[in-house]
């Protein structure tokens, strides 16, 4: 099974900033591949990378590889033109506000015919059947009604669904879902979570989440890949990083989360804090999650550790990996 | 002893199309040193509800009571004390703090306005109150654009308490806030409320941190209570299908994927349809949802539903 | 994932709850020590200060061009009656005399025998004074209508909208025009009529900006804390809502400049006064002669307005986030 597409050392300059740092994953068909990192770790730059949609003024180092009939390409490597080929038919991407990601003079079926015009060599009446069968395979109820309807008639929900529309509208073999829940309702959430893994299964496309909500991970990815400012710091099945997290940092953001402490309220336990911010991070050597880290010991503020393999197919960027789990059960078993 | 006892509240806004009920019938009260959570998707009136007990929108009808004296007629002065009992926390920390002003600006005026007369003090209370909430002492002759947005949210929570309020209605206090901060300032908001006894009202469309945060929860559903009990019944029994739906819309790993979520788009409060408002998304919905609208009991807080099919009470 | 209460209330142990004033009692997120990131991170924090616009304003050299030559209009008006003590218009050599013909009079005389460069100074002290107050006034009363209208809305914002609307659709020259005559010509009753004609321009801007602001959480909060409606108008809003007024009002001095300017060509400005326009009104019938009694007094008015416009944009640059962000 090859990747239909693999990030290979990829860092993101702005000045001396480099929110992207030698990140290094891969995607393989048909998967739920999830990113996820809180705000300032790198995983928006990361995505716009893999769909060579960076500003002008960042300079970006590294391969992202995409697999066509023709070849791998490299999206960062190609010029413009090529790269426009690329996007749609190849890789297309959900943005998180469908409010603004959609152009409000225009009615949702035109945008979606848009779409088939840049890419594909269709008369206008078959052009108009596809947007239909598009609407329908996203399940916006009552296209042939809806199809003239401008995007300030809809729903949140069904904006969103517009918007993945367009995406798939050429039957890309990615589709990037940039925190494309988030603005939503937890029920409408539910609906488009579903929809994007019911996609993913009819078209054969491979989905990576952009997401923070590790619940959204625990249920729908297939592997995870966690960032935090800029790096890669562990990538493994949800299973494998829900029950046995590795990197003190995931350690962190699972006991913090609410979630974790199935019957426990405020009355019984604080939540487990992690100190400070991700900012914490900026201008320090070594590991950038130091600062934070409850187990960092002296060569944690010389070295960064580099992402290794760990325990088979496990990738994990800390000195000490688990020792906060290991820890952990140390204390059950006494207590 | 209920500190804040609403009966019967409407609250109505309008629009061009016309006016509009964002809440309709909604008693609840709180209890001294309570957490209660409201929960509910966007547009349901979860905010308006805030706004209301606030004061800062008028209610049409019904009754609010706020530790024994009617406010839900008070102007002008006779807020002033209803100010200092009840106090407010919002979402958006960035938002939420006037970029022109130091934060000594920000903590000292509401005192001086409520009579602390000397500036010394004004000064030594709001020093107090930014250590209380884990910010450094220099923080106050800052702007808020200094600060990140975890830590403006500390400041929001200490421009609350610096009347010594009874009770803080926190509008989406960390929804805006990365999972790691939102811990931080769960955990400050429960040892606070343990220090000065407080009372929260929680408005949050989180279901996992309201599960964890508050003491009874209500359900609401376009403008209506729908559902309301102690926390730990309503989620492990929940009784109204709207609210089993928005447990199981929670992404959970022991969750299945092929698992249908609740169908349909919020219809929003301008065109309610007849009947119970939920039926046209419910999957129980029988002729008589359709015709009469069942109205919520829940007396004393006990676990209350507004639903004509409730779901089975387990053993 | 473990998630047994007893495990859970041994890896986190609560907070201490006490009634003291202690720097917080922060649970631990674990046995072992974790450096105090939170008040460090605070620590090293960069300090913003308030003088960053000012930084920005200073940077671009465009608006400094501006600055120095407002300023030496400024000085040459603040100095006018100790450089050229006589009465500008007193005859004081022969006429049409050319500039550089005489050194004690460096940019000549015109028809009737006046010192010239006397004229241009002492022109600038009517002309900025016009400029300065009439726009003073015209924000004076637009701040404060446009705040009122902005900030109550509903039947207060009608009818101030209304009353904005009534000013605007009048066309302000000839409305100043028609002032003047009515009233009379003299310094106050142009600056007056002029800010009767800018003050709408302002009260439009004031109001947009009080909409949008005071849906603002702030707002809300202060508010929910118990301050008047003064106090939130002019204490929590208006600083927010000043850098566009401020770029404006820049522009405004300048318009005011040249509306002066235009009365007294006309013959409208006050007589007893010299002023730029109306040198360049003495001086329009022999233009083909001495082409420089026009051409100085129309150099000096045209210096003035752009050094406005090049501060005015100096300022929009600087106070405007959107641009400033990516440069500080």
């Amino acid at each position: 099974m090859t990747a239909v597409l693999s990030v290979e050392d990829l860092s993101v300059h702005f000045g001396p900033a480099r929110p992207v740092d030698r990140v290094s994953f891969h995607v393989n068909p048909r998967e739920t591949l999830a990113i996820v990192g809180e705000s300032g770790s790198g995983k928006s730059l990361t995505a716009l990378s893999m769909m060579g949609l960076l500003p002008r003024n960042a300079k970006v180092s590294g391969r992202v590889l995409i697999q066509t009939p023709q070849g791998p390409a490299d999206m960062l490597g190609l010029p413009e033109k090529r790269r426009r080929l690329l996007r749609g038919k190849q890789i297309a991407m959900v943005f998180q506000e469908p409010m603004t990601s959609l152009n409000p003079v225009h009615s949702i079926g035109h945008q979606i015919e848009e779409v088939l015009i840049a890419h594909e060599n269709l008369d206008r009446a078959a052009r108009r059947t596809r947007v239909l069968e598009l609407m329908n395979l996203v399940r916006i109820p009552d296209a042939a009604r809806r199809i003239d309807d401008y995007p300030h008639q809809l729903s949140g929900g069904m904006r969103q669904r517009v918007m993945i529309a367009m995406a798939v509208a050429c039957r890309p073999r990615i589709l990037i879902a940039d925190e494309a829940t988030t603005a939503l309702d937890v029920t409408i959430q539910a609906q488009i979570l579903q929809l994007l893994d019911n996609l993913r299964r009819e078209l054969d496309v491979a989905v990576v989440l952009i997401t923070h909500d590790l619940g959204v991970v625990s249920q729908w990815a297939d592997r995870v890949v966690v960032m935090y400012a800029g790096l890669h710091v562990e990538q493994a099945t949800p299973a494998q990083l829900f029950g046995d997290p590795l990197h003190p940092y995931s350690y962190g953001l699972l006991r913090a989360s609410p979630r974790s402490d199935a019957g426990l309220t405020y009355r019984d336990a604080p939540l487990a804090e992690i100190p400070g911010s991700i900012a914490s991070a900026r201008g320090e050597v070594g590991c950038p999650f130091r600062p934070r880290c409850p187990a960092a010991r002296e060569v944690c503020g010389t070295v960064q550790p580099p992402p290794i393999q760990h325990r088979g197919d496990r990738l994990v960027a800390c000195h000490f990996p688990g020792i906060l789990t290991q820890e952990e059960r140390h204390v059950a078993a006494y207590a | 002893m209920s500190l804040l006892t609403l009966e019967n509240v409407a609250t109505a806004y309008d629009t061009p199309q016309g006016r509009f009920r964002a809440l309709e019938g909604v008693s609840f009260s709180v209890a001294k040193g309570e957490t209660v959570g409201l929960v509910g998707e966007s547009g349901c009136g979860k905010s308006t509800l805030g706004k209301t007990l606030m004061r800062l929108v008028p209610s049409d009808e019904g009754s609010i009571r706020l530790d024994g004296a009617e406010i839900s007629q008070a102007q002008g002065r006779a807020l002033m004390p209803v100010r200092r009992k009840l106090q407010m926390i919002f979402q958006d920390p960035f938002a939420s703090l006037n970029p022109r002003h130091r934060i000594r600006r920000i903590l000292t005026g509401p005192l001086k306005i409520h009579g602390v007369a000397s500036r010394a003090e004004r000064n030594r209370i709001a020093e107090e109150i930014v250590q209380r909430v884990g910010l450094p002492g220099d923080a106050l002759d800052r702007y808020p654009h200094e600060f990140s947005g975890g830590q403006r949210q500390r400041i929001g929570i200490a421009r609350a308490l610096i009347l010594r309020p009874q009770m803080i209605v926190c509008d989406e206090p960390v929804s805006a806030l990365d999972l790691s901060i939102q811990a931080q300032i769960i955990n400050l908001l429960a040892q606070l409320k343990a220090e000065y006894g407080l009372s929260y009202l929680f408005i949050s469309h989180d279901l996992s941190v309201v599960r964890y945060f508050t003491d009874r929860v209500l359900v609401m559903y376009l403008g209506r209570i729908v559902e309301s009990g102690p926390t730990r019944d309503v989620w492990n029994n929940p009784r109204h299908p709207y609210t089993r739906a928005l447990i199981d819309a929670l992404p959970e790993a022991d969750r299945p994927r092929e698992a249908a979520p609740l169908a349909g788009d919020l219809p929003g409060v301008q065109n309610l349809p007849g009947g119970c408002r939920f039926h046209p998304r419910c999957p129980y919905a029988t002729d008589l949802c359709c015709r009469s609208e069942p109205l919520i009991d829940a007396k004393g807080g006990t676990h209350g539903f507004a639903c004509h099919n409730p779901l089975p009470l387990k053993a | 994932m473990p998630s047994d209460s007893t495990l859970h209330k041994a890896l986190a142990k609560p907070a201490v709850r006490t009634q003291t004033a202690q720097p917080t009692p922060r649970p631990e997120w674990r046995h072992i020590h974790a450096p105090d990131a939170r008040s460090a991170t605070t620590a090293h924090l960069p300090r913003r200060q308030g003088f960053r616009e000012l930084k920005l304003f200073l940077r671009n050299p465009n608006a400094i061009f501006g600055m120095v030559v407002l300023l030496t209009m400024a000085l040459c008006a603040l100095t006018a009656p100790l450089i050229f003590p006589r009465d500008p218009l007193a005859m004081v050599s022969r006429p049409f005399l050319w500039p550089g013909q005489d050194p004690a009079f460096p940019l000549g005389t015109d028809s009737m025998g006046r010192d010239v460069l006397a004229g241009l100074v002492h022109g600038a002290r009517i002309s900025l004074y016009v400029g300065l107050a009439a726009t003073a006034l015209g924000l004076g009363v637009g701040i404060i209508v446009g705040a009122l209208a902005g900030y109550f809305g509903g039947l207060t914002d009608r009818i101030l909208s209304r009353l904005i609307e009534i000013f605007q659709t009048l066309p302000s020259f000839v409305l100043v025009v028609v002032l003047v005559a009515i009233i009379g010509p003299n310094a106050t009753t142009i600056t007056v009529s002029i800010a009767i004609v800018t003050w709408p321009t302002v009260a439009r801007l004031t109001r947009a900006e009080f909409r949008s602001l005071r849906e603002n959480d702030f707002v809300i909060a202060a508010r929910s804390l118990g301050f008047g409606h003064a106090h939130i108008i002019f204490r929590e809003i208006l600083p927010n809502a000043l850098p566009p007024i401020i770029v404006t009002s820049s522009v405004m001095v300048a318009g005011a400049i040249l509306m002066e300017s235009a009365l007294s060509f006309m013959g409208l400005g006050d007589p007893n006064v010299v002023s730029w326009g109306s040198m360049i009104g003495g001086g329009r019938e022999m233009i083909r002669t001495a082409w420089y009694l026009t051409a100085l007094p129309g150099l000096a008015i045209v210096v003035t307005v752009l050094a406005l416009n090049l501060i005015g944009d100096g300022l929009n640059d600087a106070l405007n986030p959107r641009f400033s962000e990516d440069r500080l």
